[in-house]
């Protein structure tokens, strides 16, 4: 039956997104650094012949994946694919070939069958420490980042290249987790190609260009679809950031014709002198998730869906920025970039798009010991913890939906995730004294910004500690959409009070706590348009108070509780006359 | 293996449609199928046993043991019906069970929903205490602050009580001292300590068991006190014992006690009887495909045991996705659960794919064929216009299917959007429905280091049987087994399962400096535990097997894997024998290990103590004559992708017609088995059917 030319393709599909799921499993079980193992900062795909990405691990950051989709093309330069041998392995670190900063290492497995290189297997992993000054904002040139690993063979027909691993080992802090990872990069990448080659074998196929292209278009063709669905027109947006010291301002222009989607993002800051700047390529890639997740988040990712919207940024803008400029906490602007593209988007489909968010995660690296402080903080310091270096995930709300409250404490747009408590303090001299809601954080709204958290991290025994801050929205508030206000803006400080800077490092000094709030979400839609029970819920939860009850939503509750419904009624409509 | 030829033993599986009944007296086995009773589903229960009893001609008195297992606990999470429950925890963590990892199930989806915590924030309370990691105080736990939140808990109507406090899994000494107060002050309070429900670390899956465990318990306990009572008054005097979500069994006593050990004891069910059939047939390595009419369930058994896991999800809010549930660390069957059944819905999504759940049309408005107004397309419908399923003899007659309905739904749904015929459309469904059960099967052997082609398939569940020689040819499969009893596979199952305990407690230790001792002594206080549970509900003087396992990795990582430990204590060179085992176990797993450059570490201890499998000894007697169509039926077959003429052979004439070369339909009261044209049926002595390749699929090639 020849009509079943096109299941068997959609099983092969389906088939290959489940091999690159183990795949990316496989890497989760066998590696050392926590943010592998337990956060889930990873991606795995496979590639065809040309370096097109055919099929993506559900599990997985956006930065990652997309980044990585587009690095692939430049392994196949270098190592032609006829070239490839079996056993050889590739890797590379390099921020402007591949994911944007030296921690996100990517290796990549050519797959044999019947003697020919059939696909690539590659993921990329973020290694905790890669030398240099680590994770953190402080850099002023990247070669004080950590150690740049050009395109290379980390195996060479089966053989591990030592003298990579050997040059690798002298220059990190931890050695075991970082040569553990790359091995735990290595055998979830030799099980994908495994699983590729049986799948080949199952389906009677050579290789898997003709499905591959198969993928590529029906995914090419769905975004294009949902573009043209949408009304032509330029749609702007602009956001303002807490940068390094100064400002930052990222500008967007979306122009829809059709079902052509291009994003421009000309008026946006120069670079930063500090290390907080994107390459191109970790552009494109939050840029693309941004969009896909309004106009196709039920497309797979690969490389027709990735390569629709056409994504420009000013060289030596912030977004697209040269060698040498430092790149290190880049994160936290490139998270920020589907909120902006949303922003456009909310023009072009306004009941799709949610508030706006945290947005960057809010991730503290967290360093310990002598060498670690302020020189006269370790001086004065009746005790100080043996050296260490931890980094956690955390993030704030997300904004309001259109038809749902926003999640608290929720990653977005990233897709890691935190790990426990216990297994951190089993693991590091850190003590983690409080984590949980951030109460009144979620902005107002029909629906509800998510809550952010409160955290605050101090060291056994009041050890002084420093941490490499690079957090922001702590004093430009996720905005509210249609009407909903905007969330909390998040906090640098000590539990004495101290204010600290958000981004770069400092010192913690003894007997004192770190205490970060991080951001809540933005509310969707009017207040005064919120059910009143679930704004009674909001008050019985402690997510909210009283007062903002009535402040904010126009929600009168009794001693006792209940929704007074007429002192409610009245006090939305002389909210409404007031807003008109 | 222990002889029950002498005893009058009764299982008895609830589950969300269905309540089984099966009794096995003097070698001869008796079922009951009846719909539940969800007001009050002991009554069900009762009219099943009488009906049994009454087949078997013994009286209440003469039955040795009853097993059960009821979905009681699960519907309770999932519908949300369980106590009005209050959670003590340390103070600043008060959300923990609701942040959970701050991930999401799905990236792109920004209208994705997450678990709601079973216990609201109102009702968290919090209270001045912390250890470390080590288990030192670092401050202690102030009776007063327990004192003032007195007023607070009665005023939100606290049934049951859930106390968590941070790294409780290394010493009690918060969580007890809580407890006593609170039993003290509060007695009717039902309480739950995590150190006591969940004894490992990783605050938010202890937290979330211990607050599932407080959640179900009073319903639990009210349930098991009254189904007691009613088996007294009707004049069963016999024990009851509890099925667990770990295959084992456990006495009415210890049930109370641990009830979220409960959850999906239903499908542990299934899984035993899986592996008795494995052991009956000498089937050293099996997968078990269970598929009704929402769900399929499928889990790995090798050397007649099921695979066992230690964390599970209950009551996924998102497509099934892994992550989108509430974490449970308890000893369960490790299976893998996923949207697909008879029930679940096909369409066409946005980029042309053919699409088969995890929707599902249930039982009403159920499939289109129905006729009860479902007009989306089925997997059901899909078999029926593939001339898989009569539509005269469906459900044993009872039921008359609408083929014009299920064309409709095909076409209108599935055939006109892709460019298909109807039939091939239809025949795409069970593809892709297969194709997302062999993945979901292929992950998760994966997970384990394991593989799935070389195995026997064991199916049962009412859809199972349509779609086993598709799953076969998908996973590289040459032999299915379908047992008898298919359709009652949990209770059987009930009735083959030991007495058992699992006692699984965090006990960190580096092999580098390894302290023999207090991994000895911590072994033994654990299996004098687990001992004391399984003495509880087993036969006195019954042979009890002990099992210890680590779990291990190389310092540095994060996730464990199981490692079996030597018989005995463990001697001085144990570190280094350890060592060994783990290097060889991860080689297994991963394909590689890594003692080059790290060493190994227990982050875990397990001990299960068990007695002997009961053996099947029975012959069935249910399943009268079945005198539904005989002759032959035009049906697509999946292995030649073509229509061909099927032989329809009722099963209970199987053992006189001697083995039937495929394409056949094999038809029985509740399902049909579909032998595709490259399998051969036989029935085996039991009455279970064999079927085995007799060539290989032969995709048809590109054209």
């Amino acid at each position: 039956m020849q009509e079943l030319q096109l299941l068997r393709k959609q099983l092969i599909w389906s088939r290959l997104i489940s091999a690159i799921e183990e795949q990316a499993q496989t890497v989760i079980r066998t590696a050392f650094s926590q943010s592998v193992r337990e956060c889930g900062d990873l991606s795995a795909g496979v590639f065809n012949r040309r370096g097109d990405m055919v099929a993506q691990a559900v599990t997985g950051t956006p930065g990652h994946v997309n980044a990585m989709a587009i690095c692939i093309k430049h392994f196949i330069e270098k190592f032609p694919v006829d070239e490839m041998m079996p056993g050889d392995v590739y890797c590379t670190n390099d921020p402007w070939l591949s994911v944007g900063h030296y921690h996100d290492v990517t290796v990549v497995t050519p797959a044999f069958h019947k003697g020919r290189m059939v696909g690539l297997l590659a993921n990329t992993c973020h290694i905790v420490d890669m030398g240099g000054r680590g994770f953190g904002p402080d850099s002023r040139q990247v070669y004080e980042e950590g150690i740049n690993i050009p395109i290379m063979h980390l195996a060479r027909e089966g053989v591990v290249n030592e003298d990579l691993m050997g040059l690798l080992r002298t220059n990190v802090r931890n050695a075991r987790d970082m040569e553990g990872d790359f091995y735990a990069m290595m055998t979830c990448n030799d099980e994908g190609a495994r699983r590729l080659v049986s799948i080949l074998e199952e389906f009677g196929l050579d290789d898997i260009e003709e499905v591959g292209d198969y993928i590529i278009e029906q995914s090419r063709d769905s975004i294009r679809n949902a573009i043209r669905d949408l009304p032509d027109g330029v749609y702007e947006n602009e956001t303002e950031l807490d940068g390094f010291s100064d400002p930052i301002r990222l500008k967007a222009k979306m122009t829809i014709v059709g079902d052509a989607l291009t994003i421009d993002y000309d008026g946006t800051s120069e670079a930063s002198l500090f290390g907080i700047n994107v390459v191109m390529n970790f552009c494109i890639a939050y840029t693309v998730f941004g969009v896909n997740c309004i106009v196709g988040p039920e497309v797979p990712c690969n490389a027709g869906s990735i390569n629709v919207a056409n994504v420009k940024a000013p060289l030596g803008s912030i977004l697209n920025v040269e060698r040498p400029m430092p790149v290190s906490a880049r994160h936290v602007i490139g998270q920020m970039l589907p909120d902006l593209v949303f922003g456009c988007l909310a023009q072009a489909a306004p009941d799709r798009v949610p508030a706006e968010g945290a947005g960057a995660m809010w991730n503290p690296m967290f360093r310990g010991g002598k060498t670690a402080v302020d020189p006269e903080v370790a001086e004065n310091s009746p005790t100080l913890t043996r050296d260490f270096d931890v980094i956690t995930f955390n993030t704030g709300g997300t904004g309001g939906r259109p038809t749902l409250d926003g999640m608290s404490t929720t990653a977005f747009p990233s897709g890691v995730r935190t790990p426990p408590v216990e297994a951190i303090e089993a693991d590091y001299p850190l003590i983690i004294w409080r984590k949980e809601f951030r109460e009144g954080s979620g902005g107002a709204g029909e629906y509800r910004g998510g809550l952010g958290q409160v955290l605050e991290f101090g060291c056994e025994d009041g050890a002084p500690f420093s941490i490499a801050a690079m957090f922001d929205r702590t004093w430009q508030a996720p905005k509210g959409r249609h009407g909903g206000l905007d969330g909390a803006v998040g906090v640098v400080k000590t539990d004495a009070g101290t204010a600290l800077k958000s981004k770069g490092r400092q010192t913690v000094p003894y007997g004192q706590k770190l205490v970060l709030e991080m951001p809540g979400g933005g509310g969707y839609g009017s207040p005064t348009a919120r059910d009143p029970e679930l704004v009674r819920q909001d008050v019985l939860d402690q997510l909210i108070t009283v007062d903002a009850a009535a402040a904010e939503y126009g929600v009168v509750l009794t001693s006792d509780m209940r929704v007074d419904i007429g002192a409610t009624q009245a006090q939305r409509s002389t909210m409404k006359s007031a807003a008109e | 293996m222990q002889i029950a030829e002498t005893q009058v033993r009764v299982g008895i599986d609830i589950g969300g449609t269905f309540t089984d009944v099966a009794l096995e007296s003097k070698g001869t086995r008796y079922t009951a199928k009846l719909l539940t009773t969800p007001d009050n589903p002991v009554d069900a229960c009762m009219e099943g046993l009488g009906r049994v009893v009454s087949e078997a001609k013994v009286s209440p008195g003469d039955i040795d043991v009853i097993v059960h297992g009821t979905t009681l606990a699960t519907n309770a999470v999932i519908e949300r019906k369980g106590a009005v429950t209050s959670m003590v925890t340390t103070e600043g963590f008060r959300d923990v069970i609701e942040i959970g990892t701050e991930g999401r199930p799905e990236q792109y989806d920004v209208n994705i929903l997450k678990p709601e915590p079973l216990v609201p924030r109102r009702r968290r309370f919090t209270v001045s205490e912390r250890l470390n990691s080590a288990g030192e105080v670092l401050k202690p736990l102030d009776e007063a602050a327990l004192e003032a939140l007195l007023p607070s808990l009665d005023e939100a109507g606290t049934e049951a009580l859930a106390i968590c406090f941070l790294h409780a899994y290394v010493d009690s000494v918060h969580e007890a001292a809580a407890r006593d107060f609170f039993a003290t002050r509060r007695p009717d309070w039902l309480i739950s300590c995590s150190f006591d429900i969940s004894p490992e670390f990783r605050e938010f899956e202890r937290f979330s068991t211990t607050c599932t465990n407080a959640y179900v318990q009073p319903q639990v306990s009210k349930y098991l006190a009254e189904f007691q009572e009613r088996l007294k008054a009707a004049g069963y005097g016999c024990e009851m014992l509890m099925m667990l979500s770990s295959g084992g069994l456990t006495t009415v006593q210890t049930a109370r006690v641990f009830p979220v050990r409960l959850i999906e004891s239903g499908p542990a069910g299934g899984a035993i009887f899986a592996c008795d059939v494995a052991r009956r047939l000498s089937i050293g390595q099996a997968i078990s495909f269970d598929m009704g009419g929402t769900t399929a369930k499928i889990c790995l058994i090798d050397d007649y045991k099921a695979q066992s896991s230690r964390r599970f999800e209950v009551a996924r809010v998102y497509r099934f996705r892994k992550d989108s549930g509430l974490p449970l660390r308890i000893p369960v069957i490790d299976m893998v659960e996923i949207g697909a059944g008879g029930g679940s819905i096909a369409g066409v999504d946005a980029l042309g794919r053919l699409t088969v759940g995890p929707e599902s049309a249930g039982s009403a408005p159920g499939p289109a064929c129905y006729g009860l107004g479902g007009s989306q397309p089925t997997v059901t419908d899909a078999n029926l216009a593939l001339g898989r399923i009569d539509p005269v003899g469906f459900a044993g007659g009872s039921m008359h299917l609408d083929t014009g309905a299920t064309d409709a739904a095909l076409a209108q749904s599935v055939a006109e959007p892709m460019g298909m015929s109807p039939l091939a459309a239809a025949y795409g469904v069970t593809e892709m429905v297969c194709e997302n059960m062999a993945s979901a099967a292929r992950v998760h052997a994966i997970e384990s280091g394991k593989n799935v082609d070389d195995r026997t398939l064991i199916a049962f569940g009412g859809a199972a049987p349509l779609h086993v020689c598709q799953m076969a040819d998908k996973l590289g499969i040459d032999r299915i087994i379908i047992p008898s009893n298919a359709g009652v596979g949990s209770a059987v199952g009930f009735l083959r399962a030991p007495v058992s305990y699992e006692v699984v407690q965090t006990h960190y230790q580096q092999l580098d400096h390894f302290d023999v001792g207090a991994a000895n002594a911590a072994l033994n206080q654990m299996e004098r535990q687990a001992e004391a549970h399984v003495k509880l509900g087993a036969e006195d003087g019954a042979k009890l097997t002990l099992r210890r396992v680590a779990y291990m990795r190389y310092h540095g990582q994060g996730h464990e894997i199981s490692v079996v430990l030597p018989e005995g204590p463990l001697g001085n060179d144990a570190a280094s024998e350890l060592q060994k085992l783990f290097d060889a176990e991860y080689n297994i797993v991963f394909g590689r290990n890594i003692g080059n450059i790290a060493s190994g570490e227990i982050v875990s201890l397990a001990v299960t103590v068990t007695t002997e499998p009961y053996d099947d000894v029975m012959a069935s007697s249910s399943g009268g004559v079945d005198s539904i169509a005989r002759g032959t039926r035009r049906a697509f077959d999946s292995a030649s992708e073509t229509e061909m003429d099927f032989t329809i052979v009722p099963r209970d004439t199987l053992p006189s017609v001697g083995p039937v070369a495929g394409p056949a339909v094999i038809t029985e009261k509740e399902t049909s088995i579909v032998v595709s044209s490259v399998f051969e049926a036989r029935v085996l002595e039991g009455g279970d059917i064999d079927l085995r390749r007799t060539a290989k699929r032969a995709l048809a090639k590109e054209a």
